[in-house]
């Protein structure tokens, strides 16, 4: 059963990860993601982490692919070129993938750790539920846990200011002076109404 | 089933990320090719966590989602600024700041 259940979350999670680079649409990749992270968190399932299963679902299915989506929405699709900077680099790039692949698996397969032939110790019921990582966050990590809550702040601080409407800088980038017709061109209302709207506010 | 399937599917999964990254030229599919290779990552930290017997590796986990929202989150923001900038959303034409 357990060996139904991992093949079945590997193909899912590998199946994913081939579609998030292999569609064409940035949205069904996006979609494949949603596979990939549903079948990661069976898999953390199975090796008994019920909590990072189920804040895999809920950060990841959750917010991250809902913000995923709506940038697609709004930037596009967008098709991609062929022009390749670097030629042959749509060759060479699976090459690479595989020979990091053959070392990656070398390195931890040669490693004669004994304990990765094994399932792993026994464990109790309670190992990976949230009880025992929210002590172990609050007690023993509680340092880097705090840090990575600042490190969420400052993250969703510098969002704000990046995405901000305000363009900040029409005067500094002589970039601007080029794109000011076009802009004009597409919406005439809206150079007015980015300075004006902030006032208000 | 025992680690070193869990282990050799997450340098799969890592190698299948990194090869997004080279092929693709879309920064938003970039971003996603970077959870695909941090998800491996954290596939990679809970199979030993198990292995170990020891918990500490899933709070590792969780704090890699927590680096790859935030990575998400200016990502995003990043490729929202360059669309209202109105430049090319191709990684290949952003290239002002290469040597």
């Amino acid at each position: 059963m357990e060996e139904i259940l991992f093949f079945a979350a590997a193909l899912g999670a590998l199946g994913g990860a081939i579609g998030v680079i292999g569609l064409r649409n940035p949205f069904y990749s996006v979609l494949a993601l949603v596979v990939h992270l549903f079948s990661l968190a069976v898999l953390f399932l199975l090796l008994s982490s019920a909590f990072v299963a189920a804040a895999q679902v809920v950060v990841y299915a959750g917010a991250v692919v809902v913000l995923y989506v709506f940038v697609v929405a709004y930037v596009g699709g967008g098709e991609e070129s062929a022009w390749e900077p670097i030629p042959g680099q749509r060759l060479l790039a699976p090459l690479f993938a595989a020979a990091l692949f053959v070392e990656l698996a070398l390195a931890v397969l040669g490693s004669s750790l004994a304990a990765l032939g094994t399932e792993g110790p026994k464990v109790g019921a309670g190992f990976g539920d949230p009880a025992a990582i929210g002590y172990l966050l609050l007690e023993k990590f509680l340092i880097p846990f705090e840090a990575s809550s600042i490190l969420l702040l400052l993250a969703a601080v510098g969002a704000v200011v990046l995405a901000s409407r305000r363009e900040a800088a029409p005067s500094e980038h002589p970039a601007e002076s080029v794109q000011g017709p076009s802009s004009n061109g597409d919406g005439p209302s809206g150079r007015p109404s980015s300075e004006e709207v902030p006032a208000p506010r | 089933m025992t680690i070193e399937w869990y282990i050799v599917l997450s340098s799969l999964l890592f190698a299948v990320g990194a090869m997004g990254i080279l092929i693709r030229r879309s920064p938003v599919v970039i971003l996603l090719c970077l959870e695909l290779m941090l998800n491996a990552g954290n596939l990679a930290l809970v199979a030993f966590s198990r292995m170990v017997g020891n918990q500490e590796g899933q709070v590792f986990a969780l704090v890699v989602m927590v680096i790859a929202a935030c990575e998400v989150v200016v990502g995003l923001g990043l490729i929202v600024a360059i669309f209202r900038r109105r430049l090319p959303l191709n990684v290949d034409d952003l290239r002002e700041l290469r040597g």
